[in-house]
């Protein structure tokens, strides 16, 4: 440990001799600006532009793919990999200059790439998903609107910019949540998911605050090179508030009740959080701020912590949920909980942290697509429970999704193989009881991801067909009332959905293999992570047990689900799926832990300056009126009440001049 | 008088002097309450009357002779007549409810009223108020050229100040009575076609005609023996004929405040009796005066 | 009579005339009682004069005589006016500064 916290310390120093950028590179700002420029033309365009609007929304974050992809290209040619595009001074206090500049280096162009890479295939899939929504550009707009928060989020080169992101990530997924503003679950879940958010992002802005005032700035180079100098304690306090911020973006306990109702929204937005913008959000801010958990081996067990609870607590949900999306919602928690695991755990952990979350932003990416396929076929029904036999009628929709399950469970040589194993290898090689606990959740979160995806894929593509209902108006997605009284008639989706779907299941079945195998992306990340130790090849001895696990978790669930038939009413269940099914008391925990309490202070502040502040003040107005108006009532305009007060004052005149005298 | 007074000296001087300011201090405080008191305006104008000729005898019996005539004549002749006119203009018998509108005036005012009196008379008893000289002033050319010398003399300054005051009380009473005329004046030819409009071309009928007796206040009789209306002035109590021809009691009409103009009879006997009441001390000073 | 009988007197008359212009609503009334209290304050003026033997008090009178003599022209003046647009002569009435 010794030997690589020296490596670690010379690495980070390393990291942060960025150059400026020359070439092509000083154009990197173009990503930023296309999705920019699409959401204002979008947002404000109005309804001129409803003809031509979505190919508008699609073509911004191909121009930024585009450019991001020969920023790439052109930074693999540098040796340090890093260069900063300053933009322009934003803020400039005294001494306090917050610059607007772009930071490209290994870490943020693989978030570029996977941001509008990914972000570009949902938006070609909403063109057809989006098809007969009135509102569809304006949906564009946001979606824009989205890809360009996150870009400047994982752009930027200090924390005050990642700040402007993250706040609007978050401002984008409130107004895509709530894109069917009109059902009120949709408008619960946006607020819901905003004011979560606003508490880990109290957390990211007490730790600026912390920044600013240890390192007197907040650009990344400033603060990593004094995270020695600074201590353990500030290192720590660091740490935690990030891991804070991070656990609200990405969903993770305690902050993770918005994800599932954030299903709410329309299915590509699901995809487009889930898969390439948002939840990643916290990995990356943990990964990029490695130099800072370098020095704290308490956030370090607090996020390992937080990330193994989470993989559990999401896979336990995903067993339960009958509702497809809300079950890859569960499953999107479990993910992420493995990257923050991975996070957890130095440098290893950050590669394979984030060669898992690509990899995850592909799989889960055609995971959603293909559910809203799913769903685009059977009148926006969401219950697994009314699928059943769906291959024949979708079939290009189960070969993706098929391929997006492999990918997810870890069979080889699909990509979750790769990256998930990496990170359970890199928890069984911490050694220690924590090692031994945390390598043990890993695997059983491997088993039960195998269990809720096979139950998942056999509910929805095998067994009978038990859609001949009518679908209550409940539970669509959207109360669109032409569909309603007809039995669905499953039928595959256009092309413009397809097709992004396959390129997704290609990405989910390649890139694991090719980021993992011979440490290609350990060596890219290099810079930013500081070197991973060598690799232990890719059959390692947890990679087995987990694939162990995994095969026995899919057999269980064939027995279940594929053998025996399907109930199309969800039985009662055992309490601990009936609690699954209610995301295990987590709106229950927060409603009684903190809403009843956190009301009564309300309460008591509200009672407190209703009597005490406003009391006083309305008292001392009180009185100022009062007497007033009492001695307003002397003024009656009556000349017979002056003529007494003259007279009265001619008498009190005798009455001092006789007290004088006599 | 003055130098009579001056001369006298005597008991009896004396004696009368305070038999008469005891009677007048009565008739003057009686009044001014009786003034204050009085429903009627023109009873508290006579009131006043009384009033300001018991202190023009006042005036003569402090050897103050030439203030005595003026109190009579301005005061008393000119500006309460001045009063009396406006009375007459606004309603000469219109009556003040005697109702205090304004919560505890009366006692408040009271209160004062007292207080006041008392105050000023513990200051005028702590005050050495010496005994009358006398009119030692008056002795050389007489009250009046005294007077006059002041007057042209040490206080020339405000007397000529007094008379601007006067000219621009005049031009301002001038100022304020003055209408403007809103609409154009009817000419000759208008006013009579106007009255050949209206109906009746002829002048109203005469009070009293082909009544009992000619009184102004009594209608005449139109030819079938009806009363006319139009015949008496509507500023008068009509009095209605009865049945048997003579005048009939006239009716009590609730009268408004200040609309109806009209005297009743009782009324005017009141003032009448009063007004005899209070002419007897005003004779006794004038006769005070006449005969210095 | 010697001459603090007639101040007395007058400040009697006074304090009447002051609590008749509280008590009086009519300002016809009203003026009366200022006027008598104007002749109160002529009564006191006149016996000052002769107590102290010249006749400086009876000049002041005399002013105090046309004066009021002004004031009552103005005043009756503005009477009129007031019952011409008000047809009330209540000083009470006048208790608003518009009409």
């Amino acid at each position: 440990m010794t030997s690589s916290a020296a490596v670690g310390v010379h690495s980070i120093a390393a990291t942060m001799t960025t150059a400026p950028a020359v070439g092509f590179q000083r154009y990197a700002w173009l990503m930023l600006a296309f999705p920019v420029f699409g959401a204002l033309v979008l947002i404000f365009g109005g309804r001129r532009t409803n003809r031509w609007g979505h190919l508008l929304g699609v073509a911004m974050p191909i121009g930024s793919f585009v450019v991001g992809l020969i920023s790439f290209f052109a930074l693999l040619g540098y040796t340090d990999r890093s260069r900063d595009v300053h933009m322009f001074t934003w803020i400039a206090v005294g001494d306090f200059h917050a610059n607007v500049g772009l930071l490209l280096d290994p870490l943020s162009m693989t978030f570029v790439l996977l941001i509008t890479g990914v972000g570009s295939l949902i938006h070609i899939y909403s063109i057809g998903y989006m098809a007969h929504d009135p509102e569809r550009r304006r949906f564009f707009g946001y979606l824009n609107l989205f890809i360009a928060a996150m870009l400047l989020l994982v752009l930027a080169d200090n924390y005050l910019v990642l700040y402007a992101g993250w706040e609007g990530v978050g401002l984008a997924s409130y107004l895509l949540i709530g894109f069917w503003q009109y059902k009120p679950s949709a408008a619960v879940a946006a607020k819901k998911a905003f004011i979560v958010n606003r508490v880990g992002d109290a957390g990211l802005t007490v730790a600026i605050f912390l920044m600013f005032s240890t390192f007197g700035t907040v650009t990344f180079t400033g603060v990593f090179s004094g995270t020695k100098a600074a201590g353990t304690g500030v290192d720590t306090a660091l740490g935690l508030l990030l891991l804070l911020g991070a656990c609200g973006k990405s969903a993770q306990l305690p902050l993770q009740s918005w994800l599932l109702d954030a299903m709410e929204g329309p299915t590509p937005v699901s995809a487009l959080i889930h898969a390439a913008t948002m939840v990643t959000a916290g990995v990356y801010l943990l990964v990029r701020s490695n130099p800072i958990l370098f020095y704290s081996s308490t956030a370090r067990l607090a996020i390992t912590v937080v990330g193994a609870a989470t993989l559990l607590f999401g896979a336990i949900i995903g067993c339960a949920k009958d509702d497809i999306k809300k079950s890859l919602a569960g499953s999107t928690m479990s993910q992420i909980g493995y990257m923050f695991l991975g996070a957890g755990l130095g440098p290893i952990g950050y590669v394979f942290a984030i060669a898992h979350l690509v990899a995850h932003g592909f799989f889960k990416a055609d995971l959603f697509l293909g559910a809203g396929s799913i769903m685009h076929g059977m009148n926006d029904e969401v219950n697994m429970r009314r699928y059943g036999a769906l291959r024949r009628f979708l079939p290009a929709t189960f070969g993706c999704f098929l391929v997006g399950y492999l990918a997810i469970i870890g069979i080889p040589p699909f990509s979750g193989f790769f990256t998930k194993d990496g990170i359970i290898e890199a928890a069984w090689d911490k050694g220690g009881t924590s090692g031994a606990i945390l390598a043990t959740a890993a695997l059983i979160g491997a088993g039960l991801t195998a269990f809720y995806m096979t139950r998942m894929v056999l509910m929805t593509f095998f067994g009978k067909a038990r859609w001949e209902d009518e679908v209550p108006a409940g539970r669509r997605e959207t109360p669109e009332t032409d569909t309603a009284g007809h039995a669905p008639h499953p039928h595959e989706s256009p092309w413009v959905m397809i097709w992004p779907m396959i390129i997704l299941s290609i990405g989910a079945i390649v890139t694991g293999g090719f980021l993992v195998i011979n440490g290609r992306f350990a060596h890219f990340l290099e810079p930013v992570t500081g070197p991973a130790p060598d690799n232990n090849g890719i059959w390692t001895v947890p990679g087995i047990i987990a694939l162990v696990l995994v095969v026995l978790g899919a057999g269980l669930a064939w027995l279940m689900y594929g053998r025996a038939e399907v109930p199309a009413v969800a039985p009662a269940g055992s309490p601990l799926t009936r609690a699954a099914r209610q995301d295990l008391y987590g709106d229950a925990f927060n409603e009684s832990v903190l809403m009843r309490p956190g009301q009564w202070l309300t309460r008591l502040s509200v009672f407190f300056d209703n009597r005490g502040v406003d009391g006083l003040v309305n008292t001392a107005a009180a009185a100022v009126g009062g007497s007033s108006g009492r001695l307003r009532r002397v003024q009656t305009g009556f000349v017979r009440s002056y003529a007494l007060s003259m007279f009265f004052g001619a008498a009190l005149l005798v009455a001092a001049l006789l007290a004088v005298r006599l | 008088m003055s130098h009579v007074l001056a001369s006298a000296g005597t008991t009896a001087a004396a004696t009368s002097q305070s038999v008469i300011f005891w009677l007048l201090a009565v008739v003057s405080v009686g009044s001014a309450v009786g003034m204050v008191l009085a429903r009627r305006a023109v009873h508290c104008a006579l009131f006043l009357a009384a009033i300001m000729l018991s202190l023009a005898v006042y005036y003569a019996m402090q050897s103050a002779p030439f203030l005595a005539f003026v109190q009579v004549i301005v005061y008393t002749g000119a500006v309460l007549m001045l009063f009396l006119f406006v009375m007459m203009l606004i309603g000469v018998s219109s009556r003040d409810s005697l109702v205090e509108t304004i919560r505890g005036q009366r006692l408040a005012a009271a209160i004062a009223g007292i207080a006041l009196v008392v105050l000023l008379i513990l200051g005028i008893g702590h005050a050495a108020l010496g005994p009358a000289t006398q009119s030692v002033a008056n002795g050389g050319a007489g009250n009046v050229t005294g007077l006059a010398t002041l007057i042209f003399t040490t206080y020339v300054f405000p007397f000529e100040v007094t008379s601007a005051l006067l000219i621009t009380a005049a031009l301002g009473a001038m100022v304020l009575a003055h209408r403007e005329r809103t609409s154009p004046k009817l000419t000759q030819r208008e006013l009579s076609q106007q009255r050949v409009a209206s109906g009746r071309p002829t002048p109203l009928p005469s009070p009293g005609v082909f009544a009992l007796h000619n009184a102004v206040d009594l209608p005449a009789l139109l030819p079938d023996g009806s009363p006319s209306e139009l015949s008496v002035s509507s500023m008068l109590a009509r009095r209605e004929l009865g049945d048997d021809g003579t005048p009939a009691l006239p009716p009590a009409p609730d009268e408004p405040e200040f609309d109806n103009p009209s005297g009743r009879a009782d009324g005017s006997a009141d003032e009448n009796a009063e007004a005899a009441d209070h002419a007897e001390p005003a004779g006794v000073s004038t006769q005070g005066g006449t005969d210095s | 009579m010697s001459p603090s009988a007639y101040v007395v007197l007058s400040v009697i008359l006074f304090a009447i005339g002051g609590v008749g212009v509280l008590v009086r609503r009519n300002a016809i009334i009203v003026f009366m009682c200022i006027e008598l209290m104007l002749n109160a304050c002529n009564l006191a003026f006149v016996a000052f004069s002769r107590m102290h033997g010249n006749l400086d008090g009876q000049v002041i009178a005399f002013f105090v005589m046309v004066v009021a003599a002004a004031e009552v022209v103005v005043g009756l003046a503005i009477l009129m006016t007031i019952f011409r647009t008000r047809r009330s002569t209540s000083v009470d009435d006048a208790s608003l500064l518009k009409n």
